[in-house]
């Protein structure tokens, strides 16, 4: 069960992030160049894997309950974040996201910036990439990194993430344009209901205290962080509707 | 010292995002569930109630200043 979890939310997580990226990549490669735009998805990507493979093995060093403490929080700080975000969207209180308003406005702003050179890339497109995937990689490599070490299954993190990224790439090179229909927000609800959930769980385990029925309590929680979800979109929802109404 | 800030900045939004409030909300609940686990009593039910309250005080926050 925990497993099962561990997979959707990695594989989620990433599949958002990436959604995103490809968009940018997308906007750099059509106005700027393929060549510089592949060139900082990889260096981007190099990047990414230096992390991941200088922090995984560091917090293995760390004690089981510490780690759980840490890795707790931080999804706690990250999930709340994310789904604070889906549920002012859901509610109506924020704008919903929307690939293709972005990808018109990336597009814009890569058309008109000055054209540089340097080692024979164009110096705009490379950073557009470049800091485009490393900074919603960045998430997704935290989240795969707490994620593996805390469950103990690294490997089971990395393949949700890898399959994430063989499927949106696949897509995005086939379509060529922004995964616009790609349901991103319903996404970024449950990807943030899932890293509430684990937030809690492990950063309950790593305060000291025990789950009755042990790993049998995530699904509970995870049904009560749904329940919570939802109930504060239907009351959002009722006041923004009182407000108009008034 | 531009750089440092700026480094600073991303750390800082990248963890704590845009309301700090929520994440001192949850180190708080963390720290009183410690406490609680330590006095040998049973501390699961405390933090998914302290994410609660956390939750929906952001989220009255923000519907509030988007009003």
């Amino acid at each position: 069960m925990t497993a099962g979890f561990l997979f959707a939310s990695a594989f989620l997580a990433c599949a958002v992030e990436m959604v995103e990226a490809l968009t940018i990549v997308l906007a750099s490669g059509i106005t700027r160049g393929w060549r510089s735009s592949l060139t900082g998805l990889g260096a981007a990507t190099v990047a990414l894997a230096a992390i991941v493979g200088a922090l995984g093995p560091a917090l293995t060093l760390i004690p089981i309950s510490a780690l759980r403490l840490l890795v707790g929080a931080l999804l706690l700080a990250f999930g709340l974040q994310w789904l604070r975000k889906a549920i002012l969207r859901a509610s109506g209180y924020k704008a919903l996201h929307d690939e293709d308003a972005i990808f018109a406005r990336e597009i814009a702003e890569a058309k008109t910036a000055a054209h540089e050179e340097r080692a024979g890339l164009d110096w705009y497109g490379f950073t557009l990439s470049f800091k485009g995937v490393l900074l919603e990689g960045l998430e997704v490599a935290f989240i795969v990194i707490t994620f593996g070490s805390s469950g103990k299954n690294v490997g089971l993190a990395a393949a949700a993430a890898g399959a994430a990224l063989v499927l949106v790439a696949t897509v995005g090179v086939l379509v060529r344009a922004p995964l616009a229909r790609v349901p991103e927000n319903t996404m970024k609800f449950a990807v943030g209901v899932m890293l509430t959930t684990f937030g809690i769980f492990w950063a309950t385990e790593g305060a000291g205290g025990s789950w009755p029925g042990n790993d049998a309590a995530l699904p509970v929680v995870l049904a009560f962080v749904v329940a919570l979800s939802f109930a504060a979109v239907a009351l959002l929802r009722r006041r923004r509707v009182a407000l108009v109404a008034a | 010292m531009k750089k440092v800030a700026a480094f600073g900045r991303f750390w800082w939004n990248f963890v704590v995002g845009d309301d700090w409030r929520a994440a001192a909300g949850v180190a708080l609940g963390i720290g009183i569930t410690a406490a609680i686990a330590a006095a040998d009593v049973a501390a699961w039910w405390f933090l998914p109630l302290a994410v609660a309250v956390v939750l929906w005080l952001s989220l009255r926050r923000e519907a509030r200043a988007s009003r």
